[in-house]
């Protein structure tokens, strides 16, 4: 019987024929940990009797949800996490290298044909480079780093066929909106969703990690994309590691097919306080901002700052807006500064601040005001995630974001870009 | 396992952030600390409304957003003994079990808020006392069952020192 890609990977990693529903322990390539999770990682690990992580080489952690520290706690916890990594010998990136989910696939750690945990939902981001990786709890991820093995209920595959060309000013951001809208945060509970179609082949590298990132908005428990010439020459540029591309077979068994044609689609905007309250910016442009942020492991890469840089260079922020940029890693800040977009940035009047999570997940580094409503390129808009409840975020692509940082309200980013 | 204490309803999709903001996850260990602000963003007053042994009701997607497993804790921590819920987010779900945390699948539209409820896993009915009916549960995995059974993932490996999933032959 034919296997679509989560069962041909939880397969080869189980050593038995694994189908939807089955239970499987599998052994897992790589494990990955922030320092919203570690800690207690850390304590599960000392409870359940853990000496030594199974394989130092296969486990790493990053500190980026509160990087530099905003508190004594925090600082406490890292503390914790750095004596763990060195006691360890397991790699700990640490303030300022970046984003877990860009530092993990620039590492060349993992590629086609991984399977790959992380304490942390976003985790699936690396189903862009046909890895099978999934976000677990703490409490998985420190019997994973005993045994190197974790229990897994192989998901049922829901294939989501992306057709047509996406028009000018229409980003990776805003056919994973538009996808989520369309499916509902739990159109996809459980399953391994595999991305295909024109529409996902001519995506950047950079774009399927969008695309991917947020498969877990709609409930996936993974987002995978069939590696191509694009996924081994990003490789190729990371890692001397040889992968295997795993295809799903013709015959393999979906539990659900869907087709959506996107080359009519406009900028979609994630309105609050759901990541599936999406709408076309047309019906949203207007609305005023005082923040913008740039930033994260959706929508921090070069190629997003580059479009963002596109729009802000020889512009300026409106003057009631704070427009906050944090560069997914320091690899990326670098590439960045290379070619200029730092510098147009912060001409601009961007505040660029250190690689991490901050500004999406409320630790510090940009917490908006009581009734304020912010534009921001992360995944999840609900209420108090930026840690002020009483604030409104609305999610859009780089290119939307930084032309409603100019003029100070939601905006059409084509508006923009047609005139360069 | 009987299970008694009364309903606190919420709707569909509460997400981890709901159930433990990131403002307060990232600076401490300390789950009893955690608890006192549970749910705070949807109802500020909601941990003064807990009772020992009382359930949180929702309805679809529960748990949904990061993998945060303070949430199952700060929810246990708040001396909540079970989630009810017309479904589960897969992270949340899994990081109850292995935190020892009850969470039951049942039909919650049948449950109003302040319903006395007694849950027994076991036999895998719900009575609802204020209203005199009873709900059946959806089984838990076997996998789960065994886990929970063993006290959580944490007394699972300290007990086999690994995993040790595999049906047991009568």
């Amino acid at each position: 019987m034919g296997q679509t890609i989560a069962e041909k990977i939880l397969s080869a990693h189980s050593g038995q024929e694994a189908y939807a529903h089955d239970i499987v322990v599998a052994r897992v390539d790589f494990i990955m940990g922030q320092d919203g999770t570690s800690p207690l990682a850390i304590r599960s690990f000392e409870e359940m009797g853990g000496r030594r992580v199974f394989d130092p080489e296969r486990v790493a952690f990053v500190i980026d949800h509160s990087a530099p520290s905003p508190s004594e706690g925090v600082s406490n916890l890292h503390q914790l996490m750095r004596r763990f990594a060195r006691e360890q010998g397991i790699h700990l990136y640490d303030i300022g290298e970046g984003v877990c989910h860009q530092v993990v696939p620039e590492s060349g750690r993992v590629g086609p044909g991984s399977l790959v945990i992380g304490a942390d939902s976003h985790t699936c981001t690396y189903g862009a480079l046909n890895a099978l990786a999934t976000g677990v709890g703490s409490t998985d991820l420190a019997a994973a780093m005993i045994s190197g093995q974790m229990w897994f209920k192989v998901p049922e595959t829901f294939r989501i066929v992306c057709r047509g060309t996406l028009p000018p000013g229409v980003y990776a951001k805003d056919l994973i909106l538009y996808l989520i809208g369309q499916l509902t945060a739990d159109g996809a509970t459980y399953m391994a969703v595999e991305f295909a179609g024109e529409a996902i082949a001519q995506l950047s590298m950079e774009g399927r990690f969008t695309v991917a990132n947020m498969a877990v908005e709609m409930g996936a428990k993974a987002g995978l994309m069939e590696a191509d010439d694009k996924t081994l020459a990003w490789l190729a540029r990371h890692t001397r590691r040889q992968f295997v591309p795993v295809r799903p077979d013709e015959d393999a068994r979906y539990a659900r097919v869907a087709e959506y044609d996107v080359s009519r689609l406009s900028p979609q905007v994630a309105c609050p306080h759901r990541v599936d309250n999406v709408r076309p910016v047309e019906e949203v442009a207007g609305t005023p901002v005082q923040q913008a942020v740039i930033g994260t492991c959706t929508n921090g890469r070069l190629e997003d700052l580059r479009v963002a840089a596109r729009i802000l260079a020889g512009r300026r922020v409106h003057r009631d807006v704070r427009l906050v940029v944090a560069p997914a890693s320091r690899q990326v800040y670098l590439e960045a500064m290379r070619e200029g977009i730092i510098q147009a940035l912060v001409e601009s009047g961007a505040a660029v601040v250190t690689p991490g999570c901050g500004p999406c997940v409320g630790t510090h580094n940009g917490i908006p005001a009581d009734g304020e409503n912010v534009i921001s390129t992360a995944n999840r808009n609900f209420k108090g995630r930026m840690g002020n409840n009483k604030a409104f975020i609305y999610l859009a692509s780089p290119a939307t974001v930084a032309a409603s940082a100019l003029t100070g309200k939601i905006t059409d980013p084509r508006h923009f870009l047609e005139s360069r | 396992m009987l299970l008694k204490g009364k309903a606190h309803k919420f709707g569909d999709d509460i997400n981890t952030d709901y159930i433990i903001s990131g403002k307060y996850k990232f600076k401490t260990l300390d789950m009893d600390e955690l608890a006192r602000h549970v749910m705070e963003d949807l109802d500020p007053d909601f941990y003064h409304k807990i009772a020992p042994g009382d359930f949180i009701v929702a309805g679809r997607n529960f748990g949904c957003g990061s993998s945060r497993e303070q949430a199952p804790l700060a929810i246990k921590h708040a001396r909540i003994s079970a989630v009810l819920a017309k479904s589960f987010a897969r992270i949340f779900y899994r990081n109850a079990i292995n935190t020892g945390l009850p969470v039951v699948e049942c039909d919650t539209d049948q449950i109003d808020p302040g319903d006395e409820l007694e849950v027994d896993l076991k036999a895998g009915l719900i009575t609802n006392r204020t209203k005199a009916t009873t709900l059946p549960i959806k089984p838990l995995p076997p996998v789960m069952i065994k886990i929970l059974n063993d006290g959580g993932l944490v007394a699972h490996f300290r007990k086999h020192g690994g995993f040790r999933l595999e049906e047991e032959k009568e």
